[in-house]
């Protein structure tokens, strides 16, 4: 054997023991200036998952430990009647969100890990409920994966409803990614699709399959934690985790296989290769994907006048930088990523508020306001 | 018959040795996959953890040194201000939901791993007795 095809071997075995990654195609860069201030808004809460501005005032807010605040003027309120939460690894009480026309029918939908049902462990479901005073009431189970697992890892958990009305939750691979993800005879890795109500929709993609789960939506998901309504096109737009690298912004479509675990741009968090594939057929690229990974947890579109540089981009939270990320999208990419609110903390949720401004929630610290400089 | 009671007992000395030295494998190894499932992705694969944000477990001397107050994080979770090899964290870990033998097996697989050396076994019924006050 001769030195050169030594050298290929050499050079063959370092990549397979460490997987080749393909940088993200747009870097994260500082702002160049800093054109806002941020206002503390509720003090003193530790992993704020998911928040509501009510149309009456105030907000709700999901502590992941399982409570749900309810804060107006200053007040912090308990409320009563959550139903008990499976508080385990990423689990626990999740995402909250208001029906469209919560006004005049007062639903309230909230994600959480339960462990109710068959078997030790726990799996992400959905209720519905209505505000009684300080008390949760008329609470409705509208759907919970199984089978239950001790797994900590990928609830999902994210709720957004369309401009039809129809509601869209997600629920992670709950830690069993050679199973769940790309099944859809199997709970997990799934984006669900449901009436108000937790009927499943006729049309559903995968409805008479003989052994699918008919809420399923869209499918081959890690563990998506934003979800949000384009504002001009009503399409519903995703985030997931990846593991090293790889995590995905979708755009969903029914019926469609987003392709996890057999295509991704990430590698496992040892470094070691977990495919090496990144596209196939019949499975969607991502609109766009983040290596390094930025862990993204809740998302947003700037559509509020306030802001007039930001109207149209999308805002990312960021657990790992611990900043929100702000993605400039023309045509169908992200042309530009700019790093803002850097260094508050773990954003683990971001949302434009009724009042137009930005919100985000910050693990250890609360929830701050972004204002603008005049 | 002396010496062949001098054998036996050695041998059983050996034995029970042996018995506790599997008991410690079989924990780390459950903790190892606890840890694969449930710290992996703050505090890094070889419990490198991430400067400034999440602390090493690897060499750390805030876990070496306080035994029954690292229980305690894993119980009930930790927050505040802590210094770990001399790097000033002020973070937050959520209480993990872990039963008690989870919390043993996976402190038993922490403390003997990455260069850390632990000689006492951390047990179900120690965790047990550790208090959140
Ligand atoms: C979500 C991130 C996260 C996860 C998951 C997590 N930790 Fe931690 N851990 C932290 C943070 C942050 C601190 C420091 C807290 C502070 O500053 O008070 C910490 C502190 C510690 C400490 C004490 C400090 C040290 O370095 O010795 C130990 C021990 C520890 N963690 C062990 C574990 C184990 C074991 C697991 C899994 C069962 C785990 N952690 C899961 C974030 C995490």
């Amino acid at each position: 054997m001769n030195r050169i095809n030594l050298l290929f071997i050499a050079i063959f075995s370092s990549l397979i023991a460490c997987a080749q990654q393909i940088e993200s195609s747009v870097k994260a860069k500082d702002a160049t200036s800093v054109t806002y201030t941020v206002e503390d808004v509720v003090t003193e809460l530790n992993i704020p998952w998911g928040m509501v501005f009510l149309p009456e005032g105030g907000m709700l807010i999901t502590e992941k430990s399982g409570e749900i605040i309810h804060f107006k003027d200053g007040v912090k309120t308990e409320i009563q009647g959550v139903p008990e939460v499976y508080v385990r690894g990423q689990g626990g009480l999740l995402d909250l969100e208001l029906h469209p026309d919560y006004k005049n029918n007062g639903w309230i939908y909230f994600t959480f890990a339960s462990s109710k049902g068959k078997g030790d462990g726990g799996f992400t479901a959905i209720m519905r409920a209505k505000l009684d005073g300080a008390s949760l009431a008329q609470n409705e189970l509208l759907y919970k994966g199984g089978p239950n697992t001790k797994k900590g890892q990928h609830f999902g958990g994210r709720i957004e409803f369309d401009n039809d009305g129809y509601l869209y939750f997600s629920i992670g691979d709950r830690g069993n990614r050679d199973e769940n993800p790309q099944d859809i005879t199997r709970d997990g890795g799934k984006i669900y699709r449901l009436h108000a109500d937790g009927r499943i929709p006729v049309d559903n993609p995968f409805v008479g399959k003989t052994g699918a789960k008919s809420a399923v939506y869209s499918y081959g998901h890690r563990n998506p934690q934003g979800l949000v309504k384009h504002y001009k096109t009503g399409e519903i737009w995703e985030h997931e985790h990846g593991p090293k690298g790889g995590d995905e912004i979708n755009i969903i479509q029914k019926g469609k296989n987003f392709g996890w675990p057999v295509i991704s741009y990430g590698v496992n968090y040892d470094g070691t290769s977990l495919t090496d594939k990144t596209s196939n057929s019949g499975m969607e690229q991502p609109f766009f994907y983040w290596v390094p990974s930025i862990a993204p947890s809740g998302m947003t579109f700037v559509t509020s006048d306030i802001y007039p540089d930001w109207k149209g981009n999308l805002l990312v939270g960021s657990l790992k930088f611990k900043y929100i990320e702000r993605l400039v999208i023309e045509g169908n990419k992200v042309v530009k990523r700019e790093i803002i609110l850097k260094d508050l903390g773990r954003v683990r949720n971001v949302r434009q508020g009724p009042d137009g401004y930005i919100y985000a929630a910050i693990e250890g610290e609360g929830i701050v306001k972004i204002i603008p400089n005049k | 018959m002396k010496i062949i009671l001098a054998s036996y007992i050695v041998l059983m000395m050996g034995m029970s040795g042996f018995s506790q030295n599997t008991k410690l494998e079989e924990s780390k190894k459950r903790g190892s996959e606890i840890y694969a499932d449930f710290c992996i992705n703050c505090h890094m694969p070889n419990g490198e953890g991430v400067k400034g944000e999440f602390p090493p477990l690897a060499k750390s001397d805030f876990l070496i040194k306080n035994r029954t107050k690292s229980i305690k994080a894993l119980k009930y979770g930790l927050k505040g201000e802590i210094i770990v090899n001399g790097v000033k964290y002020n973070g937050f870990m959520a209480p993990l939901g872990l039963s008690e033998d989870e919390v043993a097996d996976v402190m038993n697989y922490i403390t003997n791993s990455w260069g850390n050396k632990n000689k006492k076994m951390i047990t179900e019924q120690e965790v047990a007795k550790v208090a959140k006050k």
